[in-house]
């Protein structure tokens, strides 16, 4: 504060309450409604107060969406993005930053151009790929004749073939795919001097000792900002899964399940129980974003700008 | 990449890369080369290969009126989601950065929309907005029938927008946040010293400070109405009334995947592709001609 400026502190104050309402008020909404009983909630106008019935609609969201299936998914399918993508990014922005070699800058390029084009825009592709992975394999092993000269030889067809629908997998890999990851550590490591690695180097440490002593300890900060980024983005992820998965009961993740705790036209409108399973399912990114705030916020701008 | 690179190595790089070099070409330049191939052909329903095309599946939606009114929805969704989104963040960003006593608790809470999946928030709203519910429905009670986007699309596609704008905020701040708390106090110093009230030096200082990260944020959030919709009109209106909240993305899904044309909604993303591909292009122009101030 520079100077005092008691009226314009106050005005302050009341625009930041406006936004605090606005942004919670959905919140409330959610958990509000979770709390009341079927009647409750039916009321027009609604009471904009907690009841008494959290824990049985929490009960029933939870049975009527096969929830614990649903969140055991999504948390083997955030955790297995997160984790596969901070080893891959570790590994390829080390390799991009401290390495000379030749097609350095192509691989950059190649990484980086992915940033660009979100999964939801080539989603019609991509899916066709979740069919059948090796796919591009097989068609540059017929395109340079290796499966006819093969054939020829054994007697034996190359069929390279590896479905990814309902699999853990599917589900993972595709979004581990993207360059975000590879970006923020880029830029970290750019950050580092010259002269560590040099240093480390005539203390005798190969590339690999210095990746693992030096830059990977250093990194925590970062690290911790992209596994927020990432578990939040691949929790909420709703579009793919939804394709990739046709057996939902045991691979369907926790946000898909969202659209099918929606009343229906003319079914019970239990709108208390829709939002119990949405407030399970929101909590938990909300706490990781709630909790790792400090870090994420750092990685998130460094990260896009 | 100014750094001295340090290692020379003829195998190592590649084994670091190689992983993420697969990944990349399996899940991106493939599909991407796939999805080109489909816009300029014609899959046979039962099989039987590919017919050439050419520019037929472009013409023929490029001559679909549906197809103008998703892309024009599509642009007004964009335009009103990123406006919204962007000035309510912005507001609150410059209201927070002046740090008064008790703000840590605001700019936490500020920050949570970020942390929602589209469709938990898409299903928050639907209830929110329901005509049969007694929040915004109520109002059903005193003009009986005067609100329901189940039949409305204006009032259906508005619902749409204020979510998305809503979900928007936390990021929006977060950078506006930072972008002001990254001008020197200086500045608002030397400029309260002439006798520039604080509103003053937030219109006359800040905000032209703060211009190269709004550009940035508006291209981040067009790109994400594209992007993002997805959830939240699947969730609140699956497109409806007929179609009137069908963005780009939505009519992509139901063509391709409802439809079954892939030719169809392979062009369609072409189109969308060279949208964004356009749109990062500019901000990548820009950024390269950021202000800088220290």
């Amino acid at each position: 504060m520079i100077e005092r400026s008691p009226f314009f502190d106050a005005v302050t104050y009341a625009v930041m309450i406006i936004g605090l309402a606005m942004v919670i008020f959905p919140f409330w909404v959610v958990i509000v409604a979770a709390s009341q009983s079927l009647h409750e909630v039916s009321r027009v106008p609604i009471a904009l107060w907690p009841s008494d019935q959290l824990w049985v609609n929490l009960a029933e969201a939870w049975d009527r969406g096969g929830l614990g299936t649903k969140m055991t998914n999504s948390f083997i399918v955030a955790v297995g993005v997160t984790v596969g993508k901070i080893t891959l990014a570790a590994m390829s922005a080390f390799a991009i930053v401290f390495f000379t070699f030749r097609a350095r800058m192509v691989c950059f390029w190649l990484i980086f151009i992915t940033l660009m084009l979100p999964l939801e825009v080539r989603i019609v592709p991509t899916y066709a790929i979740a069919a059948n992975a090796l796919l591009p394999f097989q068609t540059i092993l017929d395109t340079v004749g290796i499966t006819w000269l093969v054939q020829q030889v054994s007697g034996f067809q190359i069929a390279l073939n590896w479905n990814l629908l309902n699999s853990y997998t599917g589900l993972i890999l595709p979004l581990v795919a993207t360059a975000t990851g590879t970006f923020l550590y880029r830029q970290f490591f750019m950050t580092i001097p010259d002269e560590l690695a040099e240093a480390s180097k005539m203390d005798g440490a190969s590339a690999m000792r210095f990746f693992w002593d030096v830059l990977i300890p250093l990194s925590r900060t970062n690290m911790l900002a992209l596994a927020t980024i990432m578990f939040v983005s691949s929790w909420n992820q709703y579009l793919w899964p939804l394709l990739i998965t046709t057996d939902r009961a045991n691979f369907g993740t926790a946000v898909m399940q969202l659209r099918f705790l929606i009343p229906t036209m003319n079914g019970t409108p239990d709108w208390n129980v829709t939002m119990a399973g949405a407030l399970i399912i929101m909590l938990p990114p909300l706490l990781v974003v709630a909790l790792m705030q400090r870090w994420f916020v750092r990685g998130l701008i460094s990260r896009d700008k | 990449m100014e750094r001295r690179a340090v290692y020379r190595n003829k195998v190592l790089p590649w084994m670091l890369l190689g992983p993420q070099l697969i990944l990349v070409l399996v899940f991106f330049y493939w599909p991407t080369s796939q999805a080109l191939y489909w816009a300029f052909t014609l899959e046979q329903p039962w099989g039987g290969g590919n017919l050439w095309a050419g520019l037929d599946n472009f013409l023929y939606i490029f001559r679909d009126n549906r197809y103008w009114g998703t892309v024009l929805r599509s642009a007004f969704y964009a335009m009103c989601t990123t406006g919204l989104s962007m000035l309510v963040a912005l507001t609150l960003a410059s209201f927070v950065d002046r740090a008064l006593k008790g703000t840590k608790i605001f700019q936490s809470v500020f920050i949570w929309p970020y942390a929602i999946a589209a469709p938990a928030a898409g299903v928050a709203f639907r209830f929110i907005f329901s005509p049969e519910a007694g929040l915004v429905g109520g109002i059903n009670e005193i003009w009986p029938g005067i609100w329901d986007p189940s039949t409305n699309g204006i009032q259906a596609l508005g619902m749409v927008i204020i979510c998305h704008a809503w979900l928007g905020i936390g990021y929006n701040f977060v950078f506006f946040l930072a972008a002001l708390q990254m001008i020197p106090r200086s500045i608002s110093e030397a400029g309260a010293m002439d006798g520039a009230r604080p509103l003053q030096r937030m219109f006359d200082l800040q905000l032209p400070l703060i211009a190269p990260t709004a550009f940035f944020l508006l291209i981040m959030n067009i790109i994400s109405s594209f992007t993002d919709s997805f959830g939240l009109i699947d969730t609140m209106t699956e497109g409806g009334p007929v179609g009137q909240t069908e963005v780009m993305v939505y009519k992509i899904y139901v063509d391709g995947f409802k439809g079954l044309d892939y030719s169809g909604a392979a062009a369609q993303s072409i189109v969308l592709m060279l949208l964004v591909i356009g749109l990062t292009f500019i901000q990548f122009k820009w950024v390269e001609r950021r202000v800088h101030y220290n």
